[in-house]
């Protein structure tokens, strides 16, 4: 049962991440495309400035309850994907350096090299997080101590003997690329106004166009690479409702978009990222990291699991503090709730 | 180059760059709020706009420590998968802690007092700085929680399968070693923002800034930084510094040997104040000691027995025991020059003296960095003083290192590190200077931007 509890609540975690830091990462992507000038960057990048630090606060937030639940899964994953986290790091500190420098200092001339690094670095960023999904999905060669180590690459394949990309892990990138694209772009057309919201609501029909091919492929190639994903599917059949509330979010995103309900369209693009990740977890469920060594060298859900201790200490003060934590974020957007760029003219 | 030797490198300089940021911006969020419960009470603007000007400095400070501070989290399983694997269920807990209760905390409210100050009321706005304090501070404190579970494992049990886990939550979080450990540290963060706002001060009535608007920001820096540098400075000596050293000694003597250089266990055991510790004869080379003084320092009787090296087999002695000896002098010696500093500035500052004494001003000045190298030292002296071990008593530093990353792969993102935190540190340094060139909006200036 506290495997069970715990399982989703690192889940809810990461989906967390995903949701809030992606639209940062998707404004990331776009703003080197959508905005035409110094004026609009501005607006582009105020609409994530006050909140990006508290999105990426669930990275941490779920990183250290992940360590503390499942410690082994966090050794054997951590010391094993050692060289893309490590190029994850590094991108991170590039992207945060680089959006808060410009955003409060007038750079000169270094403005458009720090805007260059900060879309490139928060390109990347959703490709390795794509990539992550797909090589935990894949499975790693973990061995019976349930330690391995991944180089970068081998020889693209995702057979016995995997880099961390191959074809399939590079579409789980690709998927996610344009899917927090379009999630930042449809944040932009919440937080910009006048042309900058034209050319952000433009851009999400390509983008809606793109995602929903990628998710297909991602879904074909997930049954090729890891045929029994479905299985707890067929054993609740209920479950089925993920797949379903996939394809719901992505129809509702293009209509809600047309419409001009921004809100409730960005609303969707959550409810999608939601979907994705929630079916692939429990497509997964209750192997935690696979093997592509044989199954014995799974590591599940019971191996990796604490102590009893640690887990009813830890249920204690993480529901707690989450609930406190839910009242700051929810404070927080309501204050700096309506546009963004309110006053671009004036400056 | 041995594996183990390349991922304690690896933790050291990533931790090390990290807490340059912290220890300022824990130390300033105090200040300012101080600065800007002046201006609540007594409605003065100048210390308004002296709040902001310290909130853009902390707003640089604090993203260089959230970035250089995620790395820090990560390595616990990239570099230290062994000691992860075994320990997580109980360390994971207060890292976990730091992000779920301080950081949500902190980045919310920093978002609302950097950018939300024409949205909310006065008083909103001076509570979004006590708040970005109190989080600050949190964080602080889980961090400490977790380095002292390693430095005095409590409240755990160890599992059939190797793993430690937590007995009792209250129990770690009160971990006496983190308490006085916390109260230490923290004095040391508010040491560090009182140097740098007092050499501010100092450097802006140098160069004869802030006179003609008849805005004094540099007297104003100068008595924020200069009184809380007094107590501040006193504090870290006692009883934070005392109490802790004396803990140190009862649970880690072999630490405090090395640490003082005391290789034979002696009644009455003096204090080597200068000399260089020499392994192969068991002897301070060019000592200058003064007699009695560590046994009363630890005891409170000038006769006491400290116990020496000598008493501890070769294998429990820390590693690296020169670093170590010099990293608690330097630390040490820094904390006395700093108190006499701060009783001459606020004895002059009392006096009304202080504004016009060049050399004393020029003394806060160039003394601004010190404190980041004793704060360094500091940490070095607690995290060398527990080798050999990782969990004191527990787990040896070469049972923890992640097995399966290679000292050449180690060696890679090493290197990536430090050619990223170079470049870092000069755009840091870059950053500041300008914006501490740039000072505080005179009251001019501040009417054309209030629109």
């Amino acid at each position: 049962m506290m495997g069970f509890i715990w399982f989703w609540l690192v889940a809810v975690m990461i989906v967390g991440y995903v949701v809030l830091d992606g639209f940062d990462l998707g404004v990331g992507v776009l703003h080197l495309f959508l905005a035409r000038n110094e004026a609009e960057r501005g607006a582009t990048l105020r609409s994530i400035g006050p909140v990006w630090d508290g999105n990426e606060v669930w990275l941490l937030a779920g990183g250290g309850t992940l360590y503390f639940a499942f410690p082994l899964l966090y050794a054997s994953a951590f010391s094993g994907f050692y060289l893309p986290l490590m190029i994850v790091l590094w991108l991170l500190i590039l992207r945060g350096v680089s959006l808060e420098l410009r955003n409060h200092l007038d750079m000169g001339v270094w403005l458009g090299l720090l805007d260059g690094i900060f879309g490139l670095a928060s390109a990347m960023l959703t490709i390795f997080f794509g990539a992550a999904l797909a090589n935990v999905l894949r499975g790693v060669p973990l061995q019976a101590d349930g330690y391995f180590f991944l180089p970068l690459w081998t020889n693209w394949q995702p057979g016995t003997n995997p880099g961390i990309l191959d074809w399939y892990t590079v579409i789980g990138g690709l998927v996610a690329l344009v899917a927090l694209t379009l999630h930042g772009a449809l944040w932009l057309t919440i937080k910009t106004s006048g042309e900058l919201e034209q050319r952000a609501r433009k851009v999400v029909t390509p983008l809606w166009l793109l995602l929903i091919v990628f998710t297909v492929v991602s879904l074909i190639a997930t049954m090729a690479v890891r045929p029994t994903s479905l299985d707890n599917y067929y054993r609740y059949p209920v479950t089925f409702i993920v797949p379903v509330g996939v394809i719901a979010s992505l129809a509702a995103i293009w209509l809600l978009n047309r419409k001009g309900q921004a809100v409730k369209a960005f609303l969707a693009s959550c409810l999608y990222l939601f979907f994705m990740l929630a079916g692939a977890c429990w497509g997964v469920y209750p192997t935690l990291l696979p093997a592509t060594t044989g199954a014995q060298n799974d590591i599940t859900l019971s191996r990796a699991l604490s102590g009893p201790h640690t887990l009813a200490v830890g249920l204690a003060w993480w529901s707690f503090g989450m609930t406190l934590a839910l009242a700051y974020v929810i404070f927080v957007y309501s204050r700096f709730r309506g546009k963004a760029d309110a006053g671009v003219e004036s400056h | 180059m041995t594996a183990e030797l390349i991922h304690r490198l690896h933790f050291a300089f990533t931790v090390t760059f990290h807490y340059l940021f912290p220890q300022l911006t824990m130390g300033l969020a105090l200040l300012i709020v101080v600065l800007k419960t002046v201006a609540l009470k007594t409605g003065n603007e100048e210390w308004d706009r002296a709040a902001r000007f310290w909130g853009k400095i902390f707003g640089i400070n604090f993203v260089f420590g959230v970035v250089t501070g995620i790395p820090m989290e990560f390595e616990f399983g990239t570099n230290w998968a062994r000691f992860s694997r075994l320990s997580g269920g109980v360390i994971g807990q207060p890292l976990a802690m730091e992000g779920v209760f301080s950081f949500f905390l902190e980045s919310a409210f920093l978002g609302l007092f950097l950018y939300g100050e024409k949205r909310l009321s006065k008083t909103l706005h001076w509570f979004s700085a006590v708040m970005v304090f109190v989080g600050s501070w949190i964080s602080g404190f889980f961090i400490i929680v977790t380095d002292a579970w390693m430095q005095h494992p409590v409240a755990y049990a160890h599992m059939p399968n190797g793993q430690y886990e937590v007995l009792s939550f209250w129990q770690l979080l009160l971990n006496p070693w983190a308490l006085l450990q916390y109260a230490h540290n923290m004095t040391g963060a508010v040491v560090t923002a009182s140097f740098v706002m007092a050499a501010t001060g100092a450097f802006y009535l140098l160069e004869g800034r802030f006179t003609e608007c008849g805005c004094d920001y540099g007297h104003i820096f100068l008595k924020v930084g200069v009184i809380a540098g007094l107590i501040s400075t006193i504090l870290i000596i006692f009883p934070t510094g005392d109490l802790h050293g004396k803990y140190v000694a009862r649970n880690q003597p072999a630490s405090i040997a090395a640490m003082e250089g005391l290789f034979k266990t002696e009644a009455g055991a003096g204090i080597v104040l200068v000399g260089q510790p020499n392994e192969e004869t068991g002897q301070i080379d060019n000592p200058i000691v003064v007699n009695d003084v560590l046994s009363f320092l630890i005891y409170g009787t000038t006769k006491a027995e400290v116990k020496g090296l000598d008493q501890f087999p070769r294998d429990q002695w820390p590693t690296t025991l020169p670093l170590l000896y010099y990293a608690y002098h330097i630390m040490a010696g820094l904390g006395t020059y700093f108190v006499l500093l701060m009783i001459g500035a606020a004895l002059m500052l009392w006096r009304g003296r202080l504004y016009s004494s060049r050399w004393m001003l020029w003394a806060l000045l160039i003394s601004f960095p010190l404190p980041y190298i004793a704060n360094t030292a500091g940490w070095m002296t607690a995290e060398i003083g527990r080798q050999p071990w990782l969990i004191y008593g527990l787990m040896r530093t070469s049972e923890g290192f992640s097995s399966t990353v290679s000292a050449s792969n180690g060696l890679f993102t090493l290197l990536g590190f430090m050619g990223l935190y170079a470049l870092l540190g000069l755009l840091f340094t870059v950053l500041v200077y300008r914006e501490i060139s740039h000072g505080p909006e005179p009251k001019a200036v501040e009417a054309v931007h209030a629109d």
